[in-house]
């Protein structure tokens, strides 16, 4: 499991990578009442927004950890965002494949994300 | 340090309280609780909620001819109001915007505003160039609690017996454990509940007598605006502003006929020429409640139109969000009066224009205690 400075968790399996936001954000973000996913199939950017979030507070995005495409959605979200807060860790937002998965060995592990947020 | 931000008689019980605190008008002030705004929403509206809202200005007018001086500055009937009953009311500026909205109470000796924290400065000044014969004060030595929710009144019973025989809009003034209590039975929630003028040294002792009750929680300022929302309540400087009109926000139930053309004390008010008509002959555009149809939430500054391909706005929201308690995203607006009320529009999201219909407000029926 790796972390992004914008809270974001990546999970790498088998060349596709899993994103969601952390516990952290969640709790900061506070209920969420909405989720915009991107569309299945998307070539994204990194640093690019491709996820709305609405909680009850204000809008915030998600940006793509990395350059690539996305292969699934969870589309549970969009009919229950406030599975976020039951468990960050579960609800995952979309999978994306990559050019250059290499980057993410660059990225926070649990103990360094542990070490930013604190 | 000119920049810190002022702390409030309640800022120890905040943190005992893990409060997240915000800067709102210059204060430090609690925008949730531990419970988080959703929850903190629906306890209010089921239980009891505790708001401290010590940010908001109490002014105290006093001396004779207070009342009639007030009416110059207001189109409401100051001189009508009986003594133990409160109103709401519009400082209106020449142009026939509003300058503040409050609450003006009759306390017999002297006459109590409670106005918006961040105009409390401004408002002051326009209340002293309009009463030069009269004392007006901003009080800073007193705190301001709102307990609301449908058990407030038993909870509140059980501390200041008084307060169950109270009625919407009365206010009284009651000692408890020798604090000088000034309570009405009002809010800004939609529900049945009080507001509680504290002194600052037994504000903290007071609020935390209130929270040793079960079915009291501590309420931020996050839950107090999509409670406010639903209620259909407007808020100073969002759908509220000089550029808005009594008439145009819907706010001309608060003009009492003695004030309108033909009454006994007919215009004489700041925007007396606009206001009468536009209460006459009808406004340019009309404050709204607005549901989207999507699950997507509409917040204040996004553009309505009356079609998915005009490039002309009609209106804008002006307050919007999720509304706890329906379930949905909710919001309020201004839309050109010659639009239908019944005609569909479309809001502009991040680009993309999504369908929402008008409704009227409030989104939740008010249960008050008449």
């Amino acid at each position: 499991m790796k972390y992004t400075e914008e809270h974001e968790w990546l999970d790498a399996d088998d060349g596709v990578i899993t994103v969601g936001i952390t516990e952290h954000a969640a709790e900061q973000l506070g209920d969420v009442v909405f989720v915009d996913l991107p569309d299945v199939g998307q070539t994204v950017t990194k640093g690019e927004e491709i996820v709305v979030i609405e909680s009850v507070k204000a809008a915030s995005d998600i940006m793509a950890p990395l350059d690539g495409d996305i292969v699934e959605v969870n589309t549970a979200l969009a009919d229950t965002p406030g599975l976020v807060n039951e468990d960050a860790q579960a609800a995952w937002f979309f999978k994306m494949t990559t050019p250059t998965p290499e980057e993410m060995e660059e990225m926070m592990d649990e103990d360094q994300y542990k070490d930013f947020i604190a | 340090m000119p920049d810190a931000l002022l702390p409030l008689a309640l800022g120890l019980l905040h943190q005992d309280l893990n409060a997240r605190m915000v800067p709102f008008a210059g204060y430090e002030m609690p925008v949730q609780y531990e419970a988080g705004v959703m929850a903190e929403h629906l306890h209010t509206r089921t239980k009891a909620g505790l708001f401290d809202v010590s940010h908001m200005g109490q002014i105290l007018v006093k001396g004779r001819g207070s009342a009639a001086a007030l009416e110059r500055l207001m189109p409401m009937s100051v001189l009508d109001l009986a003594e133990g009953r409160q109103r709401y009311g519009l400082l209106t500026l020449p142009s026939g915007g509003v300058a503040d909205d409050l609450m003006f109470a009759n306390r017999g000796d002297d006459l109590f505003l409670v106005v918006n924290g961040a105009m409390k400065h401004q408002d002051l000044q326009m209340l002293a160039a309009g009463l030069p014969d009269q004392t007006v004060h901003l009080l800073s030595d007193r705190a301001l609690l709102a307990l609301q929710g449908p058990q407030a009144e038993d909870v509140l019973a059980a501390l200041v017996p008084a307060t169950s025989q109270m009625r919407f809009m009365d206010v009284i003034a009651v000692t408890w454990n020798g604090a000088d209590l000034w309570i009405s039975r009002s809010g800004y929630t939609g529900e049945d509940g009080f507001e509680i003028s504290v002194p600052n040294g037994m504000a903290d002792i007071f609020a935390r007598t209130l929270l040793s009750d079960a079915r009291v929680l501590p309420i931020g300022l996050g839950a107090r605006d999509s409670l406010r929302l639903e209620a259909g309540m407007p808020l100073y400087g969002q759908d509220l502003s000089p550029q808005t009109t009594p008439v145009e926000a819907g706010l001309a139930w608060a003009i009492q006929k003695v004030r309108r053309s033909g009454g006994a004390r007919e215009a004489q008010f700041p925007g007396a020429d606009r206001i009468l008509a536009e209460l006459d002959h009808g406004a340019q555009r009309r404050r709204v409640g607005l549901r989207p149809e999507g699950r997507a939430p509409m917040r204040a500054g996004v553009r309505l139109f009356d079609s998915a391909t005009s490039e002309t706005p009609i209106g804008a929201v002006t307050s919007g969000g999720f509304g706890p308690s329906l379930g949905v995203p909710i919001a309020m607006g201004y839309v050109a009066a010659p639009v239908p009320s019944d005609a569909p529009l479309w809001g502009e999201v991040r680009g993309k224009r999504l369908p929402v219909s008008q409704t009227s407000l409030p989104f939740y029926a008010p249960q008050y205690k008449r």
